[in-house]
């Protein structure tokens, strides 16, 4: 019974992974972005010294904001690929078989954990050549890998549940949009939460890309710290992934009817 | 596997569905006897893909029951979906990846693993003539071959019940009788129960054993093609009956949306 489970999401996000890696070019247009926001804005706003950012660099201090940005950025446009292949017939003959949804959906989170993992990769080189304090020990890059994953897996389930209450390409681009900036400002990726104002605060610590920001910080580069716990940080994540896991698979079958 | 002994492949009671204030399907009774080719006929709009649907266990009925290979598709729909291929309209095999790759996501979920899902997927390869292709990408195959492969997607694990909506919608002539010898064939040797939807009369005609023309949600008619015909006169064709019964010619009906989305179908098929 429950290897039907493992079976069917492992099926899927091999599925997923093959048409990723047969289409790279994705994957480094998307490293354009982070290039641009470490090297200009990063650059112009380490002259900035006003920002409290307990004695690190700016670009420090921001790289893994960015690397957190570019997971959100990529994962939040996941859903348009689900109403595709809706349109395509695709989920139909999915969901015609007895899989359970919920693997269809995990099976699609873990493959846009696995394109996560690759994308830090490219952050990861451009921190390099911007002489950012990268931290090497390994336990230190699992967790960073730990952490890309489940920011991965929730955003792009988002996505997928918008997808399902949307259904259509036009909107979907256009909510997309409007969720992206508010997620990235209305979290600690450029700024600490503590020069926010009060009511930003507020969503900010509702957030799960801060959790995400957060967990970064303190393991991908040298003195960096976090301000929760990274227990906490890692049962906020997955508390929030199970959570949407569970109402994307209730909303995904809507999406034929 | 549970084969439940039924003499009927599909069986609906009082099957209804609403859309808000519209019926699409209005207290349809309706037996499909087992290892026939039955066509469901009817201009659009008139249910089809509804009841498509709902016997798929894709859409939940309004009110009313059905039955497919024996069991209910609201109360037990995993023993219906392990019993029924689908082949939807649209085309629905994956371009970004190669028949065996398409195949193996197919196999997968319906839970075929190891030597028989290899087997199984060797075995349609050959049958459906696309061996030499195994390896190709999708989006290289043209349109006949991809019927081809989502017709064996949707038999890997032999189903008692095979569902297809519009099989060879947008197909060149050669192409569309490779798909009807295919079903033929599948039929012959396995005794599988197929359930096509068309607006081909010469597709009707050829292929089922049995056919039933939907009229607003409603049953027009059903019987063999013969018998249908020859209720109308010594020289009526199908069309002919399908005028008679569904209440409008040919030419008329359709709405936007179901002609894009058939145009839509056709030029990714051509």
């Amino acid at each position: 019974m429950q290897n039907r489970y493992v079976y069917s999401t492992l099926a899927i996000a091999n599925t997923e992974i093959r048409k990723l890696m047969r289409d790279p070019t994705e994957l480094f247009s998307r490293a354009v972005q982070p290039v641009l926001w470490l090297a200009i804005f990063g650059q112009v706003f380490s002259r900035v010294k006003g920002i409290p950012i307990g004695g690190l660099a700016y670009l420090d201090f921001m790289a893994p904001g960015i690397l957190a940005q570019s997971i959100l950025f990529t994962s939040i446009f996941y859903g348009i690929a689900i109403i595709w292949e809706r349109d395509m017939g695709i989920v139909h003959k999915l969901l015609v078989t007895p899989a359970p949804r919920v693997t269809l959906v995990l099976g699609k989170a873990l493959a846009a954990g696995a394109r996560g993992l690759v994308q830090a990769i490219v952050v990861y080189l451009v921190a390099i050549a911007l002489h950012i304090g990268i931290r090497w020990d390994l336990d230190a890059m699992l967790c960073v890998a730990a952490a890309v994953f489940l920011g991965a897996c929730i955003f792009s389930t988002f996505s997928l549940m918008i997808a399902c209450l949307v259904k259509t390409r036009e909107k979907f681009m256009g909510i997309g949009q409007v969720l992206t900036m508010p997620l990235f400002f209305a979290s600690n990726a450029i700024y600490p939460i503590e020069i926010m104002p009060h009511w930003l605060k507020l969503i900010a610590i509702m957030n799960p890309l801060t959790y995400l920001v957060d967990v970064l910080r303190h393991f991908m580069i040298t003195g960096g710290h976090s301000n929760y716990p990274v227990v906490i940080s890692f049962g906020v994540m997955v508390t929030v992934f199970l959570v949407l896991l569970g109402v994307a698979s209730r909303l995904y079958p809507g999406l034929v009817r | 596997m549970v084969h439940a002994v039924t003499e009927f492949a599909i069986e609906t009671k009082g099957l209804t569905r609403n859309f808000g204030s519209f019926c699409a399907l209005d207290h349809l009774n309706l037996q499909i006897p087992s290892q026939c080719i039955f066509g469901l006929l009817g201009p659009n709009g008139a249910g089809k893909t509804t009841l498509i649907k709902m016997l798929t266990t894709l859409l939940a009925p309004s009110s009313g029951a059905a039955t497919v290979a024996g069991f209910d598709v609201v109360s037990q729909p995993v023993e219906v979906r392990r019993r029924i291929g689908y082949v939807p309209q649209m085309l629905s095999a994956d371009g970004a990846l190669t028949a065996i790759e398409n195949l193996t996501l197919s196999a997968s979920l319906y839970g075929l693993r190891g030597a028989v899902r290899k087997q199984r997927i060797d075995d349609a390869l050959q049958f459906s003539g696309l061996m030499a292709a195994a390896d190709h990408l999708v989006k290289t195959y043209s349109g006949g071959m991809i019927r081809r492969l989502e017709i064996a997607q949707a038999t890997l694990h032999q189903p008692e019940i095979l569902v297809l909506d519009e099989p060879t919608i947008g197909l060149d002539p050669v192409a569309r009788r490779t798909v009807w010898d295919r079903l033929k064939a599948l039929k012959a040797s396995t005794g599988m129960t197929i359930l096509i939807t068309t607006h081909d009369m010469e597709e009707a005609d050829f292929l089922c054993d049995e056919l039933a023309i939907l009229h607003q949600g409603q049953l027009g008619v059903i019987g063999a093609p013969a018998m249908l015909k020859q209720q109308i006169g010594p020289e009526a064709t199908l069309s002919d009956v399908f005028v008679a019964h569904s209440g409008v010619t040919l030419e008329e009906g359709g709405h936007y949306s179901d002609i894009r989305l058939t145009r839509g179908t056709a030029k990714r098929l051509g």
